[in-house]
């Protein structure tokens, strides 16, 4: 079995298509007729390179063929300006050898497909087209949605940076933290919901969040001072390690305490350490990634749930409840607290929570609740508790441990 | 996503690197390992010393025999390994012949098990065993 033409065109796509892109966008000015030029130099190479073979420098030779569809471009749209010739001039110019693409580019790049004028799902999409290489038909796979949504969002999304005029530029100092939250944002929701799915097409889930791990490792070496950005890895690698435990037999999600700790992947968990130490070095203190991902890093390298640093999480849900106060972060650090301490001042952190706005309707703080009171010995109201629970959530699987636990009292 | 060793082999051991700029092969193996961290790909890798001063252990039907430096017949050294986490077997060996290797040099391209791989021996005892070592941290 040798390497195909067209699979080694899709290789070759993957690792260079996003810096084709950023380069063209440069130029351009336009993601999304960056995108459209690279996608037809795409459409040549697949023509061409099964009768001519592949070119010594493949990414140079793509970006070349889509610069000379730029000029072609301009120039059926006679505005032989003054642009068009500078780039005649420098098409001229360039070999192959000398494509030296920018990383700032593929920075701006990310910046711009994460831009705060699209949605979450444009920006989802976006993403995982320009920067990922990603085709319409994976994206939808993954995204678990029909192929012509794909399409539909790309579209919407290149139209709305256009109608926003939004610049193909990195932001500026005093927006750059909100903005550079923002594209983590993108990458971390990408990787819970390929985390979250439980059923079904459970292994194409994976490959999201797989790709959005890839998508931080490359985020963290453009931005190698942002901490959070490489905390954000760490995070991504402690999860993920826990994938092959997390799911039973029957598709069905696998809560951590009841988890196979064997089948945790050790190489990706001292990935994890490693990225959390990384990130630590940059020297200015932990973010919200950085304080879950030591979180996550407490439960990756305990042995066991009663052999778990306890008393460590809850300072590090202390810390992260005041930087980025959440009432899930308040349930979470109730769960430590009653590990660490016992039932009852975790108790009275659950109970400070009723009524929060927040909480509605969710079978979260009923279901802690009653875990806590039913250690505590309060039978009767834990069992209302665990059946309240048991009827908010959406998942039957875990509906029926709930049922289970309240008759079991 | 799957993991592939890209497993470096050389025909004429490191006296090829004797007339070479030191420097210069320093560079360019950074800017390629560069490359591939840049990509997000890249999840281990490392290079192994001059093979004249390991050993080799050596199995057969009694005690094993030890000998010194480089494994007796073969013609082509290990010297060195990459591990990259991607999406297809083309883009392990696109990836691998980015390299910058000259002539006598090659590269296997050996996609890494993982738990898919003894699926059907889920419950054989020694594969049991194998998740408690490798937890272990062994």
């Amino acid at each position: 079995m040798t390497a195909d033409i067209p699979r080694t065109v899709d290789a070759v796509w993957r690792i260079e298509s996003a810096r084709i892109v950023a380069t063209l966008a440069k130029m351009t000015g336009d993601v999304g007729l960056a995108e459209d030029l690279a996608q037809e130099a795409l459409v040549e190479a697949l023509e061409q390179w099964p009768r001519a073979g592949v070119p010594r420098n493949p990414g140079a030779w793509l970006t070349v063929v889509a610069k000379r569809r730029a000029v072609d471009l301009w120039r059926r749209r006679s505005a032989l300006d003054a642009r068009y010739r500078a780039m005649a001039h420098d098409l001229d110019e360039t070999t192959d050898e000398e494509w030296e693409p920018i990383d700032d580019d593929v920075l701006r790049l990310v910046f711009t497909a994460c831009h705060p004028v699209l949605s979450r799902e444009a920006q989802i999409a976006l993403t995982l087209r320009v920067v990922s290489g990603l085709s319409t038909q994976e994206i939808a796979r993954m995204l678990l949605v029909p192929v012509p949504t794909v399409q539909a969002r790309i579209t919407r999304a290149k139209k709305t940076l256009g109608a926003a005029r939004v610049p193909f530029e990195a932001p500026d100092p005093a927006e750059w933290s909100a903005r550079l939250a923002a594209v983590l944002g993108v990458v971390y929701l990408m990787f819970t919901e390929g985390y979250a799915a439980t059923s079904g097409e459970r292994w194409l889930r994976v490959d999201l969040a797989h790709e959005a791990l890839r998508l931080g490792r490359v985020l963290a070496s453009l931005v190698p001072r942002e901490p959070e950005a490489i905390a954000l890895v760490a995070l991504m690698e402690f999860q993920s390690s826990r994938f092959a435990a997390r799911v039973a037999p029957d598709g069905s999600s696998v809560l951590l305490a009841d988890q196979d700790r064997t089948r945790w992947d050790r190489g990706q968990i001292m990935r994890g350490s490693e990225a959390l130490r990384r990130a630590d070095a940059v020297g200015r203190g932990r973010g919200s990634y950085a304080l879950q991902a030591a979180i996550a890093e407490c439960h990756a390298v305990a042995p066991s749930v009663e052999d778990t640093a306890w008393e460590r999480i809850v300072i590090l849900y202390e810390a992260l409840g005041r930087i980025a106060p959440s009432p899930v972060v308040e349930i979470n650090r109730a769960v430590a607290v009653s590990m660490a301490t016992g039932p009852a001042t975790a108790l009275r952190i659950v109970d400070g929570l009723a009524g929060d706005p927040a909480l509605r309707g969710s079978h979260l703080l009923p279901s802690v609740r009653g875990e806590l009171l039913s250690r505590l010995g309060r039978v009767e109201e834990a069992r209302a508790e665990l059946l309240a629970a048991a009827q908010l959530t959406a998942n039957e699987r875990q509906a029926a441990v709930l049922r289970a636990k309240a008759a079991a009292l | 996503m799957a993991k592939y060793m890209l497993i470096m082999r050389n025909s004429g051991s490191v006296e090829n690197y004797a007339d070479m700029d030191f420097e210069a092969v320093i560079n360019a193996m950074g800017a390629y390992n560069e490359s591939m961290i840049k990509a997000g790909v890249l999840v281990a890798g490392d290079g192994l010393t001059d093979a004249a001063q390991g050993a080799v252990v050596e199995f057969t039907s009694d005690a094993p025999i030890v000998s010194d430096g480089p494994y007796g017949e073969t013609h082509e050294l290990f010297n060195g390994f990459w591990t990259v986490e991607v999406a297809t077997r083309e883009e392990a060996i696109e990836w691998a012949s980015r390299a910058p290797l000259g002539p006598g040099n090659k590269i296997e391209v050996r996609r890494m098990t993982d738990e898919s791989d003894f699926a059907d021996y889920k419950d054989n005892e020694y594969v049991q065993k194998e998740k408690e070592w490798r937890d272990a941290g062994l």
